[in-house]
Order: C-alpha cells, then sequence, then structure tokens
C-alpha cells in the first residue's frame, strides 16, 4: 500500500517547524512517531499535501524530574517511557500504560506527544495524564501556553490545539509520600486496543485517607473521559471493598461508551465496573506504602 | 513528482538514494535496494514480518517512511550474517525448526536480535513478550520460543569464544 504524495519536511528546530506550519497552513500536518499517522495515509482514510515530521527536533525527548514537575518531552518514545528507571520506580501508573501500549515494535516509533495529540479515544496515556492531572504545553508561533490535560482532547480526534500548535511537554505534578496508582487495560488480545481502561492515581493523607484522587478513561467514550464524580466521592474516604464497589458504580455511570467490534456499550460498561473495582483497590494499597 | 535524497547506511554500506516522501521504508528496501528478505505481510503495521533494525532499534519498516531513515542505520536479515557463516539466531531457528513455512522468519530475528543486545539471557516470558509484535500463524510459538532461547545461548558462547581469541 502506498500513501498519496505529498510534500515532506524534517525540521531539526522547533521554530523552523512552526513556520513551515504556519506557511502551509490547514494544508499540514505533524508527524513524530507516525505509529497512527503512517497507517491512515497508507489506507487512504486521510491525506495531506505537506507532512511535517517534527521527529528531529532537538531536545524535545527527555524524562527528568525538575521543580516540582516529572517533565516528558512529547518526542520521548513509548519504549524510552517503558525502560525509565524513574518511571519504573516512582510512576508505576505511567510503566503499566506505555507496556501495554500496541506492540514493542511500535513502542520503539510511536511518541507519548503523539499518543495524546492523535486524540484516538483508545490511546492509552491521556486517561493517565488525566488522572495524573498533568499540564500540557503547547508551543506556537506567538505563544507558549500551558492546557489541563483533560482540556486537551476535545472529541474523537480532535484536540484543544490550535492550527500551527505543537504540544511540546507534558508536566505532571510529582505525588506526594503516599501516593499510588495504576492502569488497569481489559483487550482481546496482545498489542490490541482496550474493550476498557482506567487509570486512576491516589494520594492519602495522614489519617489513611484519600485526599486527592484522579481517574480517566479509555474507549469507553468518544473521547478521554475523567470520573469528576467519582474523584468527588472517594476524596475524604479510606478505601475497603464496599467503597470500592460504590466508586466503580459511578465510574460506570460516567461512561458513555458505544457498540462496536470490541463490544456492546452494556459489555463494556460491565468490564469497566470491574476494573475500576481492581484499580480502585489496587491503588490505594500502592499509596499506603510508599 | 518530487524526490528527496536520503543517506542511509544499510548493512553496514553508505548508500545515497533519491525517494518519493510517500515511499515506505519496507518498499525502499525490497523494489530499490533488491533487500527482499524483508517481508511485507498484513501491510497494516500488525503482523511485523517487515521488521528491520534502525539504529539498533527493532520497528515495522511497513509503518516507517524511507526519507525518515535518512541518516540512520538500518540493518535487514540480509545484514546480520557474516559472509557465508549463518548469525547464531539464525543457526538457532535452523536447528530447532523455529519456522515452518518461514515468512514470518526475518522478523521474529530481528526483534530477537534487538531483544538479545539488550538482555543477553531473557526469560521465556520476556521473549514472549519482545515477540508480541510478531505474528507466525504456522508454529503455535513454542519451537520460536526456543530458538530464541537456543540462539541466546549460541550468542554467549560466540561472544566468550571472540573474547577468548582476543585475549590470545
Amino acid at each position: 500500500m502506498h500513501p498519496s504524495s505529498f510534500e515532506y519536511f524534517a525540521p531539526a528546530r522547533m521554530e523552523e517547524a512552526l513556520s513551515l506550519l504556519s506557511k502551509h497552513s490547514g494544508e499540514a500536518k505533524i508527524m513524530a512517531g507516525g505509529q497512527s499517522l503512517i497507517p491512515l495515509l497508507k489506507l487512504r482514510i486521510a491525506s495531506f499535501p505537506y507532512v511535517v515530521d517534527i521527529s528531529r527536533i532537538e531536545g524535545m525527548d527527555q524524562i527528568k524530574e525538575e521543580r516540582g514537575f516529572l517533565e516528558i518531552g512529547a518526542l520521548t518514545k513509548i519504549s524510552e517511557l517503558e525502560d525509565s528507571n524513574i518511571i519504573k520506580d516512582k510512576y508505576q501508573i505511567l510503566h503499566e500504560a506505555a507496556t501495554q501500549i500496541a506492540d514493542p515494535l511500535v513502542r520503539n516509533r510511536g511518541t507519548v506527544g503523539g499518543n495524546i495529540s492523535h486524540a484516538d479515544p483508545s490511546n492509552d496515556i491521556p486517561a493517565v495524564v488525566i488522572a495524573m492531572k498533568a499540564k500540557l504545553e503547547v508551543i506556537g508561533r506567538k505563544e507558549k501556553r500551558t492546557l489541563n490535560a483533560d482540556s486537551f482532547i476535545t472529541d474523537s480526534f480532535s484536540t484543544a490545539l490550535e492550527e500551527g500548535e505543537i504540544l511540546s511537554k507534558i508536566l505532571i505534578p510529582i505525588p506526594d509520600t503516599r501516593s499510588g496508582g495504576c492502569y488497569i487495560k481489559q483487550k482481546k488480545s496482545a498489542g490490541d486496543f482496550s474493550i476498557a481502561a482506567i487509570a486512576v492515581q491516589m494520594t492519602l493523607g495522614d489519617d489513611y485517607k484519600v485526599r486527592s484522587a484522579g481517574i480517566g478513561l479509555t474507549s469507553v467514550a468518544p473521547k478521554p473521559t475523567r470520573a469528576v464524580k467519582a474523584e468527588q466521592y472517594i476524596e475524604g474516604k479510606r478505601v475497603d471493598n464496599s467503597v470500592a464497589k460504590e466508586i466503580s458504580k459511578i465510574v460506570v455511570s460516567e461512561s458513555d461508551p458505544s457498540t462496536d467490534f470490541y463490544g456492546t456499550a452494556e459489555f463494556k460498561k460491565k468490564i469497566l465496573g470491574r476494573i475500576a473495582e481492581d484499580a480502585i483497590n489496587l491503588s490505594y494499597e500502592r499509596a499506603m506504602v510508599k | 513528482m518530487s524526490t528527496t535524497k536520503i543517506k542511509t547506511r544499510i548493512n553496514g554500506k553508505q548508500i545515497e538514494s533519491e525517494v518519493e516522501p510517500r515511499k515506505l521504508l519496507v518498499h525502499f528496501l525490497r523494489e530499490d535496494l533488491g533487500l527482499t528478505g524483508t517481508h511485507i505481510g498484513c501491510d497494516t503495521s500488525n503482523c511485523g514480518a517487515c521488521t528491520v533494525l534502525v539504529d539498533g532499534k527493532a520497528i515495522k519498516s511497513c509503518t516507517m517512511l524511507a526519507v525518515q531513515a535518512d541518516g540512520k542505520e538500518v540493518t535487514s536479515i540480509e545484514g546480520i550474517s557474516k559472509d557465508d557463516e549463518l548469525h547464531p539466531l539464525q543457526k538457532a531457528f535452523l536447528e530447532k525448526h523455529g519456522l515452518q513455512c518461514g515468512y514470518c522468519t526475518s522478523g521474529m530475528i530481528l526483534t530477537s536480535l534487538w531483544l538479545l543486545r539488550k538482555n543477553k539471557n531473557p526469560t521465556e516470558e520476556e521473549i514472549r513478550k519482545s515477540l508480541s509484535g510478531n505474528l507466525c500463524r504456522c508454529t503455535g510459538y513454542q519451537r520460536i520460543v526456543e530458538s530464541v532461547m537456543y540462539g541466546a545461548q549460541l550468542m554467549i558462547e560466540k561472544e566468550a569464544e571472540e573474547h577468548e581469541m582476543v585475549m590470545r
């Protein structure tokens, strides 16, 4: 299969990329790892006169903790996230999501920024950054701005990025002590998208009551969803099985799955309820021992 | 039809080419360079038959543009044996019957090579996880996993031999 013809640019600097996007406004597509875009181009589901490959821009693939934030450059490969020791030790939720994205070959090219800005409701990183209350830094020609993770994706395959803007980094607040989280993904087969998946991150107070919580959902609505009511319900409580059950019901009520190849809406809700309960219990357990 | 100049190092050889930006790496390898050991299986980024190493990492060459390989080092199945001597992993697949029709084999071997270079002595589970992007419709994977296990052993032995030769 061959994509339709396009003109290709691979700028080495951000300014150059931004000026290309502005010059070819409305006709240019940003490509990072290309693991979602190239399949779309090959199947000719999408075509663009210009492709701006940003993967050669330097300094956008770092993972570091600085000024209270875990900073992840948008061009960080999913496999780099997976192999990072900081992530393995301190951010289990991210590590678990990374290791379950597609397969190792795709993860060697796919990027964190691409996984978010492609805005596929089945992509895994968006729910995680929602649960972690991350901020997303976006660079345009005129200004740099920061968006909350839960307002970045506006609909299926749509984001709050304005024409010519590039997602540059993900800023995750470094969790306090007694924090824990997890990502649970239910899928039909290895490497597949999920039937439903959930990201939970919570921080406990000295009294082991939940001080703050973040819950993000994958594949169960037209866009990655923040389960706000469930977050509110859990705050101020100690988690036991009955609380976890109650929260999972609220989570399900906040989902809006559609019937498709992965199952009926009812089926997806059942799956979501079960993994939500597990995810709440597991996150709480992890937060207790941290 | 506009083309772009690219410089790549393919199996150790520096190559300068003119390619259309839309050309996929797998087509560049097979059609422009005649390296047909890299197979096209599904053509939809699922099966991993087209796996090659780019700067040492296993990737799907049907999901990368040739222009993206500019300045990079690509290793295909043709690049891992030395003269007439098979690579230890190739020997292992041969001896342990790690293939039936052989269509997926070059991809299996390159993904395994990527794994074994970062993890000399992987567990069965680590091998299975690493190969989760490479589909085989004949073997049921058992023999493939055994081949990789055996290949790991052969690679360790070979490295020790080479080390001894250098020490002498």
